[in-house]
This record gives C-alpha cells, sequence and structure tokens, in this order.
C-alpha cells in the first residue's frame, strides 16, 4: 500500500477546515442517536496506511466508545496474522442437518444486527440429486431437520484468492490479509455496494439501520476487522471470526455445529484436519468455473 | 532355570503391555451414562444370572429400544463376565471411557476419520488441543441414528411486512 | 475585473425571470427539497424486518445514474457534427450541448450521492484529498476520474465560450478546440467506463455479456439527442434563441441509426440467452416473461419494446415527412423506452434471480422516486440557471460594457 507523501498530508490538513464544515452539516445524517460526531474518526486514515502507534490510538478511542455507547468494557484488538498460516475452511454436506445453529451462533459471536436481521451464513435447502441454486429454498421450517430428499448447503464467504470484491472496490477498503482472511476496513469504506454485487457467494451484508443488539448478548471481545459494533452504512461480512482464528481458536461457526460438520484450519500444515479432508475426500469448492479460487471446501463423504 | 523362567515372565509381561497400548488413548469427557446411579453396573449384575434370550425387558432397562442394523442383542457389546465393561470381538474387555475401540470394530472408516480430526464434533484449537467426544456422545448406542432437531428459525424474508401469508 | 462584472451579471440573470421562470424553478426547488426531507428520513428510519438491499443491491438510483451517463455523452453528438464536420446548423448550438452534459454529469454524482451508504467519506474517493483511488483494478474508481474530467472539461468550454460571448471577444481555437476534441473521447469513455462497471462481474451473468459496452453506447445516443432535442425548441421558443430545423432533423437522423443498433444488440441478447437456454436465461426470463410466478417487469419491458419499435419507425419516417412534431413524439418515446430498458430494464433483472438462486422482487419505492425525482431537479435546475445565462449572452441581453 503506497504511504502518503508529505505534501499531500499538508493539503489535507488545509482542506480539513473546508471539509470539516461539509461533514459537521452532514453528520446528523450519519451517526445513530448512540454516538456524537468525532473528528479523529471522520479524518481517520485507511487502516493500512496508519502506524503502529495511530492504531493503538484509534483502538483505544474505539473501546471508550463502545464503553459509553454500550455500558461495558470492551477489548478492542488488531491481532495480526501469524506467519506460515493459510486459512482453509471445509464442510460436510454429508453431515449438515440444516439445524441453523452456526447462523445463531455467528450472530452472537459478530455482534450482527437483530433488527434489520443480518446473518452471514446462508443455509440453502437443495433437492436431492441437484446443485441448480435456483431450486434452493432460502426460508424452509420444519419441525424436524433433516427433512427427507433434501440436502442442505451453508454458503458464506469464501475468502477468495481471487476475490472479487478486492479487485472492484474502488477505495480499497476491502483487502486480502496475510492468511488469507478477506477484510473490510468500517471506517475507510463509503458504502457503494460494488462489492456485494461483484460477490457470487452472498458473501457480504449492508447495514442501513441502526445496529439493534440485545445489550445482554453484546460480545465484547472484539477485533478492528471483524467483529466490533460496526459504523452504519458500510459493508460487512464474515472474516472466519478473525478475534478468534487469529488466537487459535476455531471460529464460532466451527465450534456451534452439532454434527461436527464444519472443519478449520491451516492449509500450510500437512497435519491439519483441513489438510486430512482435501487429502482423503473428495472435494470440491461452489461455483469454481468463476476462477475466485476459494478457500471454502464442500465434500459428501456417501 | 530361574533365570529363564524370570526371562519369560518379563518377555510375556513386556509383549501384553506392548498389545495393551497398541491403540493409543484419547482424550475424552466422561460417557453419557443415562442417569448417575447406573453406573457401576456391577452393582445390580453381580448376582444375577446372564440371561442370553432376546426377549422383551420387563423388569429394568425397558426404555432402551435396539435399532442398531443386524440383530443385535445386549452381550453382542456388553461382557457377561463383567458388566462395568465392553468387549470387543476377540473377547478383549474395554472401558467404557474406550467404547470408540469398540464401535471402530464395525465403523472402522468412521474410526479412522475420527482419529485425525474429520469425524465428529470437536472443540479447541486449530493450532493447539482440541477435545474429543466419544461416539456415544452424540449417537446413542443403542439407537444411533443421529436425532433430527427442530431448525433455528429461518431468515426473515425482505418482503415479510408486505407478504403474511403467501407462500414461496 | 471583467470577470466579477460577468458573474454579477449573471447571478442577476438568474435571479429575474419571467412569471413562467419562477413557476419552473420554484417547482424544481420544491422537488429537491422533497428529496431533502426523504434522503434524512430514510437515513434515520429503522428499516423494516427484512432487508430488500441485501439482494437487490443497488436500487432505481444506479438505474438512473446508467441512464444518466448515456444522457450526458450524448453531448458528443452535437459535438462531432459541428467541430469535426463543422456542419454550421448545428455548430451554432453545441454550447447548448455542453451544458446538458454538465448538467447530465451532476445528476450521475448526485445519484451516486444519494445511493452510497456514506457519502460524507466522499473524500475518501479523491487522491488530493487525501483518498485512495484502487486503480488500475476498479472500474470505479475510473470513472469517477472520466466523469469528472468529463464535467471540468464541458465547464471549462461552456464557461470559455460563453465569458468570450459577454466581452465580445473572439475565443481563441487553439484552446477551446482541442478541449473539445478531447471531449469527444471522454465522452465515449464515461459510457463504456461506465458498462465495464457492470459488464466484468461474473457473478452477475446477466450483464457478463460482451455487447453490454456497446448496448449502452447505441442507447446513450438514443436518449440524450431526444432530450437536446426537445430542450432546443423549448430554448427556440422560450429564449429566442436561433435554432434550424436541419440541425434538429441532422441529430434525428444520427439518432435513427443508434436506435437501429439499440435494437439489433438488445435482439442478439434475448436470442443468444433463449436459444443457449442454459441457466443463465434466468434473468432475461424473468424480464421478458417472468419467473416462477414472479413478473413485476415483464409489462414494463414490453412497454419499452413497443416505444423503442415505434420510435424507430416514426424516425425512419423523417426521412421523407420532415414533421418537427411527429419528431417531438418520437423522442418522447424514444427517451421513456430508453429509460425503462437502461434503467428498470438492465439493473434490476441483474439481481434476480440473486447469486443463490433467490427471487425477490423490486420495484421502487416512494422515498427512492421522490429521492430520484429531486436529483432530476437538481439536474434540471443547473441546466436551466446555465442555459438562461448563456441565452442572455447570445441575445446580448447580458453583455461586458464599461
Amino acid at each position: 500500500m503506497k504511504i502518503l507523501k508529505d505534501s499531500f498530508i499538508q493539503r489535507r490538513k488545509f482542506l480539513k477546515g473546508l471539509m470539516a464544515g461539509a461533514a459537521v452539516a452532514l453528520a446528523p445524517l450519519t451517526d445513530s442517536e448512540a454516538s456524537k460526531f468525532s473528528f479523529e474518526e471522520y479524518f481517520q486514515k485507511h487502516f493500512m496506511e496508519m502506524t503502529k502507534e495511530e492504531k493503538e490510538k484509534v483502538l483505544k478511542r474505539l473501546a471508550d466508545e463502545y464503553k459509553q455507547t454500550y455500558g461495558k468494557e470492551f477489548t478492542v484488538k488488531a491481532t495480526e496474522a501469524i506467519p506460515d498460516v493459510s486459512f482453509g475452511y471445509a464442510l460436510n454436506l454429508s453431515k449438515c442437518i440444516g439445524c441453523r445453529k452456526c447462523v445463531t451462533a455467528c450472530v452472537k459471536e459478530n455482534n450482527l444486527s437483530r433488527r434489520p436481521q443480518i446473518q452471514y451464513i446462508r443455509v440453502l435447502r437443495l433437492p436431492k440429486g441437484s446443485m441448480d441454486l435456483e431450486k434452493s429454498e432460502h426460508y424452509y421450517e420444519a419441525d424436524l431437520v433433516p427433512e427427507p430428499n433434501y440436502y442442505y448447503m451453508p454458503v458464506q464467504c469464501q475468502q477468495c484468492r481471487k476475490a472479487p470484491c478486492v479487485k472492484v472496490c474502488p477505495i480499497k477498503a476491502t483487502w486480502h490479509e496475510k492468511d488469507g482472511l478477506v477484510v473490510i476496513d468500517y471506517n475507510w469504506c463509503i458504502g457503494c455496494k460494488y462489492c456485494m454485487s461483484a460477490c457470487p457467494y452472498f458473501g457480504r451484508r449492508f447495514n442501513r439501520g441502526v445496529t439493534q443488539i440485545p445489550k445482554d448478548e453484546i460480545n465484547t471481545n472484539v477485533h478492528y476487522l471483524g467483529n466490533r459494533p460496526r459504523p452504519r452504512n458500510v459493508v460487512e461480512k464474515c472474516t472466519f471470526c478473525i478475534q478468534r482464528s487469529r488466537e487459535g481458536k476455531y471460529p464460532a461457526c466451527v465450534e456451534a455445529c452439532p454434527v461436527g460438520a464444519r472443519k478449520f484450519g491451516n492449509l500450510l500444515d500437512p497435519n491439519s484436519e483441513i489438510r486430512q479432508i482435501i487429502d482423503k475426500m473428495r472435494v470440491f469448492r461452489l461455483k469454481e468455473d468463476l476462477n475466485n479460487d476459494g478457500r471454502f471446501f464442500y465434500f459428501f463423504h456417501n | 532355570m530361574k533365570k529363564i523362567l524370570l526371562l519369560i515372565t518379563i518377555m510375556i509381561m513386556l509383549s501384553s503391555w506392548a498389545h495393551a497400548t497398541k491403540e493409543k488413548l484419547f482424550p475424552v469427557p466422561y460417557p453419557p451414562f443415562s442417569n448417575k446411579d447406573i453406573f457401576p453396573c456391577m452393582n445390580c449384575h453381580e448376582g444375577l444370572d446372564r440371561n442370553k434370550k432376546v426377549r422383551q425387558l420387563k423388569e429394568m432397562h425397558q426404555d432402551i429400544k435396539i435399532e442398531h442394523h443386524g440383530d443385535r442383542w445386549c452381550y453382542d457389546c456388553h461382557d457377561e463376565r463383567n458388566m462395568d465393561r465392553l468387549r470387543l470381538a476377540n473377547g478383549e474387555q474395554v472401558k467404557f471411557q474406550e467404547s470408540y475401540r469398540l464401535c471402530g470394530q464395525c465403523h472402522g472408516n468412521v474410526y479412522e476419520q475420527w482419529k485425525i480430526g474429520i469425524h465428529g464434533k470437536r472443540t479447541g484449537y486449530w493450532n493447539g488441543e482440541k477435545q474429543y467426544l466419544l461416539c456415544v456422545h452424540c449417537h446413542d448406542p443403542h439407537t444411533p441414528r443421529f436425532k433430527s432437531m427442530k431448525p433455528d428459525p429461518a431468515p426473515i424474508r425482505p418482503d415479510a411486512h408486505k407478504v403474511k401469508n403467501k407462500k414461496h | 475585473m471583467k470577470l466579477i462584472k460577468f458573474l454579477t451579471g449573471a447571478i442577476k440573470e438568474i435571479l429575474i425571470g419571467s412569471k413562467l421562470y419562477y413557476a419552473w424553478v420554484g417547482l424544481l426547488l420544491a422537488l429537491i427539497a422533497g428529496m431533502g426531507y426523504f434522503y434524512y428520513h430514510e437515513f434515520n428510519m429503522v428499516q423494516p424486518e427484512g432487508s430488500l438491499e441485501q439482494h437487490i443491491i443497488w436500487p432505481v438510483y444506479i438505474a438512473n445514474f446508467a441512464f444518466l451517463v448515456g444522457v450526458a455523452a450524448a453531448a458528443v453528438l452535437l459535438v462531432v457534427p459541428a467541430y469535426v464536420y463543422h456542419f454550421q446548423a448545428i455548430k451554432e448550438i453545441a454550447i447548448y450541448g455542453e451544458i446538458m452534459a454538465v448538467s447530465a454529469i451532476v445528476m450521475c454524482l448526485g445519484m451516486i450521492m444519494v445511493d452510497v451508504g456514506r457519502p460524507d467519506r466522499f473524500w475518501h474517493l479523491l487522491p488530493f484529498l487525501g483518498g485512495i483511488l484502487n486503480l488500475p483494478s476498479s472500474m470505479l474508481a475510473w470513472d469517477v476520474i472520466v466523469l469528472n474530467g468529463y464535467l471540468i472539461l464541458n465547464l471549462i468550454i461552456s464557461f470559455y465560450l460563453t465569458y468570450k460571448g459577454y466581452t465580445g471577444e473572439k475565443p481563441n481555437t487553439k484552446f477551446y478546440v482541442p478541449l473539445i476534441i478531447l471531449s469527444i473521447p471522454f465522452a465515449i469513455s464515461i459510457h463504456t467506463v461506465t458498462a465495464f462497471i457492470f459488464n466484468p462481474l461474473p457473478a452477475r451473468p446477466y450483464w457478463n455479456s460482451a455487447i453490454l459496452a456497446p448496448r449502452f453506447l447505441a442507447s446513450a445516443f438514443c436518449s440524450g439527442p431526444a432530450l437536446m432535442v426537445i430542450i432546443l425548441q423549448i430554448i427556440r421558443k422560450f429564449g429566442g434563441i436561433k435554432v434550424q430545423d436541419t440541425a434538429l432533423f441532422k441529430i434525428a437522423e444520427i439518432m435513427a441509426y443508434s436506435m437501429f443498433f439499440n435494437l439489433f444488440l438488445f435482439g442478439a441478447e434475448v436470442f443468444k440467452e433463449y436459444y443457449s437456454d442454459t441457466i443463465h436465461l434466468a434473468p432475461m426470463q424473468y424480464l421478458m416473461e417472468g419467473l416462477h410466478g414472479h413478473n413485476a417487469l415483464v409489462p414494463w419491458i414490453w412497454t419499452a419494446i413497443v416505444l423503442d419499435i415505434s420510435a424507430f419507425l416514426i424516425f425512419i419516417t423523417l426521412r421523407n415527412v420532415r414533421s418537427v412534431k411527429l419528431m417531438n413524439v418520437g423522442c418522447v418515446l424514444i427517451f421513456i423506452a430508453v429509460w425503462i430498458e437502461k434503467g428498470l430494464g438492465f439493473i434490476t433483472p441483474g439481481f434476480i434471480p440473486g447469486v443463490l438462486g433467490e427471487i425477490h422482487e423490486y420495484l421502487p419505492t416512494l422515498p427512492e422516486i421522490v429521492c430520484s425525482l429531486g436529483v432530476y431537479a437538481l439536474g434540471f435546475l443547473i441546466f436551466t440557471v446555465f442555459a438562461k445565462v448563456v441565452i442572455a449572452v447570445e441575445t446580448g441581453r447580458l453583455k461586458y460594457s464599461e
């Protein structure tokens, strides 16, 4: 990422005054009742261009903001990628029973808005014998799952190596991290939704409303690029629980699955579960013909 | 003579030790017995006869239905010599904490996958320690088919506020 | 100084006009106020339960944006006959084309500002204000450059020519003619780059067709000049500017060719999808006949097709029947037809069915309609105001004197 030249920084300081006027005028349109307009936040640089000290300052400011808004102590981290790690994910379609426990766990872990409802994982119910997504049912309800003659395929962000969303973002607000995760700087995104149009997997969401989370369900262990309470009107997405996976833990969906259909690990470690699956099982990727080179593998075992 | 006897004893001990540790032990949580008083089984079964006839149980364990393929009966898996143990095909006794060895005798493929973590739920660290579960934590050994459950609610439809009664 | 006198004179010209002028400007300002109200309201409103915008990602604003970029590009249809072929009748009115381009680009940028989630973060798009542009890979980043470049070009040209008209000096051809010639590839590029925003998304097979960029250009050259023809007649009537009928019929001639290509390319698309009959037929099928019982857009597209063909037939007959009234009818028809075809008929089916096969129908809501009208009003206001100044200069009402 190119570092800004000093002359640009000078010009930016000069124009700050002008823009501040415009920004203050537009401020009522951009913030929820809960947070106030903050100059540091408005003029914040792109996360990748910040120095370590600037990042620390931002994290501290966010922790204070969240404490004020939600009344709880937050731990806001910006943990970097563990070296020599390239994440991979596998999902056993023979096992998935379509219970949607992964969806619920993700919503709780990642502080997703309940109203309007945002869910990163979408479980599709498909009739046996077909992979035609047009035949899928997103809104199935049943007394008991699995229902006969159907199988279930949960879809979420595939963290593609050649992600179309990264390609099209006009301001580089979304990018690939070293461990393979595709992340968004929520304070840089302008909400143009080009990435949402480009994503073939319904991996990204837009939160227009004021995020409403029940106070007792808030997860206070957050990552800047992941599950922190996000500004409104920007695009957000699954990050394989970056706040957990970068500490060595499984993403919430992996742990929540009651049938053990979800497996996660480091593709560069030959002893990891994910490598064993790719070696021993017949894995495939969704929409592989689009050449996105995703990290999310599906397999059947019977 | 004494030396040869000692040597033979040591060799037998070593080989049985080697035999006993051929299978690695997997750290698992306590087996999910139906209630805490049911184990140890020998508390009741000590003085009882071992009736191998396939029949409807009337006095105890009437709630157990066996729906496990083939014609299964209790003593196929439970050891009649010691009801606190399970019985492998070759007669070897295994503890309930090692019941995976018994299941693995017929379900070899699944056993191999479970050992490397591909089968079954695991929690913990992808780059560190993980917890195993026993087969029976998810599959009731008497009716092993995974139980159906009620799914969590469907996502709210975008036109939910307009379409109340219309089906897709 | 001359410039200050020009600006004060222009401001006076803008503020003083006939009753009709006040009524028109009043209407436009009312629409803009309505837009302001609905925009603010929508921003602070808690959304109803299920959010359609996760599926229909770009609503009617971007549909209007695609249409308006075409209208802006159409200024080139005046510039090329005027400055490349030196067709005098068009040369004398070319400046109105440039002002229309400015207003259209302002409307485009307005549509984007209204659609985007965080318009307050607009400076992230401008490198000289500290932003970052993802070049060369993002087509939206390229669009920012070419749209603003085209806007600045046309602003400079029209301001320069008007100012020189005001002072009575002869404009320096060595200065403004190269700019005008430069605006030709810019006009082509704005619409091509806008088409390229939608074109290369493999996730949206309805747009992922090679002839999208040519289709955009063909439909642009029908719709923009149609508006231009009508506006020129209004300027002739109310401003007293000499607009020759030959100029109008020349524009109509070029439009006829564009209409043919537009219909041909649309027909080619329909043929390809229906004959191949793959899974990618779904969006086209949704548009033309309905899909799984969902058919909200079917009457729209068929209206557009009928209007397209009627307008084409009208414009062919204009070769023999030189009737201005008939031409006006044709212009209105083609303008509506292209709006439907390129707006609702292009953007919305791109999202139906969604990438995971789901179908959610969309028709614009009241806040979206009012906000769109507000942006249109803004563009028309800018055109009215600029045109009034240019007319004043051309008729000699606004003239520099010591």
